[in-house]
């Protein structure tokens, strides 16, 4: 008598099924134009990754590597991928690969110009915060029973599940960076006569770019450990292959799986954190990252020496 | 001419600031203001005249509310009460864009952490003001380039501010406020954040540019030193009010209260007052034309004898001091052994120009004669025990 389903049971589940299943009725053409943008760029982004030649993505991604980074990581980028590509993954990594980069389009699309809505009122803040508390205290596994529910299953839907989870730390990133823009750096804009706009886009963007690149770093690393996950509600991709080969007690399989999602795990975050990096002679880092993208010499990493001219001209008679 | 003159202006940080003001007009003081509404007021009924071409120091400690003083003269936080008026036009009047308009023209800023760009050049901070207003790229340019060669930096105009000093970096804030050729130039503590040395360059510097450009400048201090050096005018604030505004002689001679005369304690008066301050105004005998001495007192040894233009011709000497007025002067009545100190000079200088029993003159900008030096008054001036007789040219 001391059991409680002896009681009394709220029949919680039977009532969610029920509006789920009212939701997903009523709101099936929102749901629709929602999964159709989430769609084709990753069918394009599929296509894309899975036309291009294995020696030559190979070759492609170590190049942009070492223009984002270092030769270091560049050559990490160039061995990890022949290992990918020659332990018979390679379509599973593009797959994950494509989820990803939607993933990261996407969250861009959505994250930053709500961050920065965050940024700057109060209330959008208020109301952003509580949600985004919600969605990254939640545990991953739990995204999928509302997905499914909406989305039904499959890779697309997967893809949903993945930008839903990585969205968060790109809002929180780029609402704090802004937030911390020094305050008398943002008095000397608005002293010299800036609208909110040249505010914004000649002080607060630049000067939050590190951390929002930060926040970037944040979503690959979550959208990629998402990508794994979705396996279960039928996404294609690395995490599939882990998921078969447990299913299948088949440990070497899943291995397999695992050792090439750690490796593409590395290399995006690597790139992704040398991007966030504060460059040398005070560029903000993604202008920095870019222009090293399309020059063809490297920088001059080399300032020491402009400190010591500056130094002997602010005294000159000592 | 007042360039900015500031009206009983009031700010009351809180949300609901009727009931403080009620207090303040019932007489209540800002603690008490404080314990019974949790308001806090940052500034009490503050009046200022900023004379155009002036530098115009605003002096307190933290928390007496000088940079919010500041910060309410171009509305970066707004006064709750009062009025603003540059050359005339109420500032608390102004909308949006006239405010941008009055920011992007007519008053710029120095900050005391310099506030610059740190992704940007010397030269695209320097231009920054100018590209917010949309002035093309060419015309900004030279404009920047302009102002950094009159700050002394047009060697570093492609270097980042993480490449320069503290000094160079807020040469790079002051030509930034120069650029936009606003005519009001607030400096919020601007040469606090640098080390003595480099602070004692830089306000030299910015009396040298002052004499050329003679812009309207607010400078916010809490050094005493600091604004008795720069200040034309000094106004002295504490807890939201001034206590006491004046030239630093003014405030140095005569400290209206125990907080102002806690400042003027220890300061080098030699520095401060000027030759007026140890200078008695007596009359000077006059020769005419023909040579001869004018009415004006017995001509004893050590007088001044003037022309009929004002300029000194000698000191009357131990032979000339037997000569009746109306007689003329022969060659051995006029001795030379005098000096002359100007009238702005300091009593550092004048100190310098006493020896033995030798008179001194002190002379205008135009070589006139308009008083001489009493030792005694001088010595009483530098001590800081006022002499008992308040100093001539003080007038507190």
């Amino acid at each position: 008598m001391f059991n409680p389903d002896d009681l009394y049971i709220l029949p919680i589940d039977e009532w969610i099924q029920a509006a789920v299943q009212w939701t997903a009725l009523h709101f099936r053409p929102f749901f629709t134009v929602i999964k159709w943008p989430v769609e084709t760029l990753l069918a394009s982004f599929e296509h894309l990754l899975q036309t291009i030649p294995f020696p030559i993505f190979v070759i492609l991604f170590s190049l942009i590597a070492w223009r984002l980074s270092t030769r270091g990581i560049a050559f990490f980028c160039a061995v990890s991928l022949t290992f990918i590509g020659f332990i018979g993954v390679w379509q599973e990594a593009m797959t994950t690969l494509a989820l990803i980069a939607t993933a990261i389009v996407l969250c861009v699309i959505i994250g930053i110009p709500m961050g920065i809505l965050c940024a700057r009122s109060d209330r959008a803040w208020n109301i952003t915060r509580p949600v985004l508390d919600v969605m990254q205290t939640t545990p991953s596994f739990v995204y999928l029973v509302p997905v499914v529910m909406l989305f039904g299953v499959g890779t697309v839907p997967g893809e949903v599940a993945v930008i839903v989870a990585a969205l968060p730390p790109l809002i929180r990133f780029t609402n704090l960076g802004i937030r911390m823009v020094n305050t008398e750096t943002v008095e000397a804009g608005l002293a010299f006569g800036a609208t909110s706009r040249q505010l914004l886009w000649e002080i607060q963007l630049p000067l939050a770019t590190p951390t929002i690149l930060g926040g970037l770093n944040q979503t690959v690393l979550t959208a990629m450990v998402m990508s794994v996950i979705v396996a279960m509600i039928g996404a294609e991709g690395l995490g599939l292959v882990v998921l078969q080969g447990l299913g299948r007690l088949d440990v070497g399989r899943a291995a397999v799986g695992g050792i090439a999602i750690v490796l593409l795990a590395i290399m995006l975050d690597r790139i992704t954190q040398s991007l966030a990096k504060a460059s040398p002679g005070g560029r903000r880092p993604l202008t920095a990252a870019l222009l090293r993208l399309v020059r063809s010499e490297r920088m001059n990493l080399d300032n020491s020496g402009d400190l010591a001219d500056s130094r002997r001209a602010a005294h000159p008679g000592s | 001419m007042n360039r900015i003159r500031i009206e009983r202006l009031y700010k009351i940080f809180g949300d609901a600031p009727k009931r403080a003001f009620d207090m303040l007009a019932a007489g209540s003081g800002k603690d008490a203001v404080l314990a019974t509404t949790g308001h806090v007021v940052a500034l009490n009924d503050v009046n200022i005249e900023v004379p155009a071409g002036s530098i115009f120091m605003i002096m307190g400690l933290s928390g007496s509310g000088k940079s919010t003083l500041a910060r309410c003269i171009n509305r970066l936080i707004e006064p709750s009460a009062g009025s603003i008026l540059l050359d005339g036009e109420n500032m608390l009047k102004a909308n949006d864009a006239q405010l941008r308009e009055i920011r992007r023209t007519r008053i710029s800023m120095v900050f005391q952490h310099f506030a610059l760009l740190p992704n940007r050049t010397v030269l695209e901070n320097a231009e920054f003001g100018l590209k917010l207003r949309g002035v093309p790229i060419d015309v900004r340019r030279n404009k920047a380039r302009e102002v950094l060669s009159i700050v002394g930096l047009s060697a570093w105009e492609n270097k980042y501010p993480s490449a320069l000093s503290g000094g160079m970096r807020q040469r790079v804030g002051l030509a930034r406020a120069l650029a936009t050729d606003a005519d009001v130039l607030i400096m919020d503590e601007a040469f606090s954040a640098l080390d003595p040395l480099i602070r004692g360059e830089m306000q030299d510097e910015l009396l040298r540019l002052q004499r050329v450009l003679q812009k309207t400048i607010l400078f916010i201090t809490h050094d005493f030193q600091e604004a008795l050096k720069l200040g034309n005018r000094i106004a002295i604030m504490s807890d939201g009010a001034v206590v006491q505004e004046g030239t630093p002689q003014e405030i140095v001679a005569a400290p209206q209260n125990d907080y102002v005369a806690a400042f003027t304690r220890d300061i080098d008066r030699a520095r401060v007052f000027d030759a007026t301050a140890a200078m008695v105004e007596e009359h000077p005998l006059i020769m005419d034309t023909k040579g001869s001495l004018e009415a004006g007192g017995a001509a004893a040894p050590g007088r001044f004898v003037i022309n009929p233009q004002g300029r000194i011709l000698g000191v009357i000497s131990e032979e000339g001091a037997r000569i009746h007025v109306g007689a003329p002067l022969n060659g051995g009545a006029l001795s030379q052994n005098f000096a002359t100190v100007s009238a702005s000079a300091k009593l550092i200088e004048v100190a310098g120009a006493c020896r033995g029993n030798r008179p001194v003159a002190v002379v205008d900008d135009e070589g006139k004669y308009r008083g001489r030096v009493d030792p005694s008054q001088l010595l009483a001036c530098i001590a800081s025990q006022p002499a008992t007789a308040q100093p001539k040219g003080i007038h507190p």
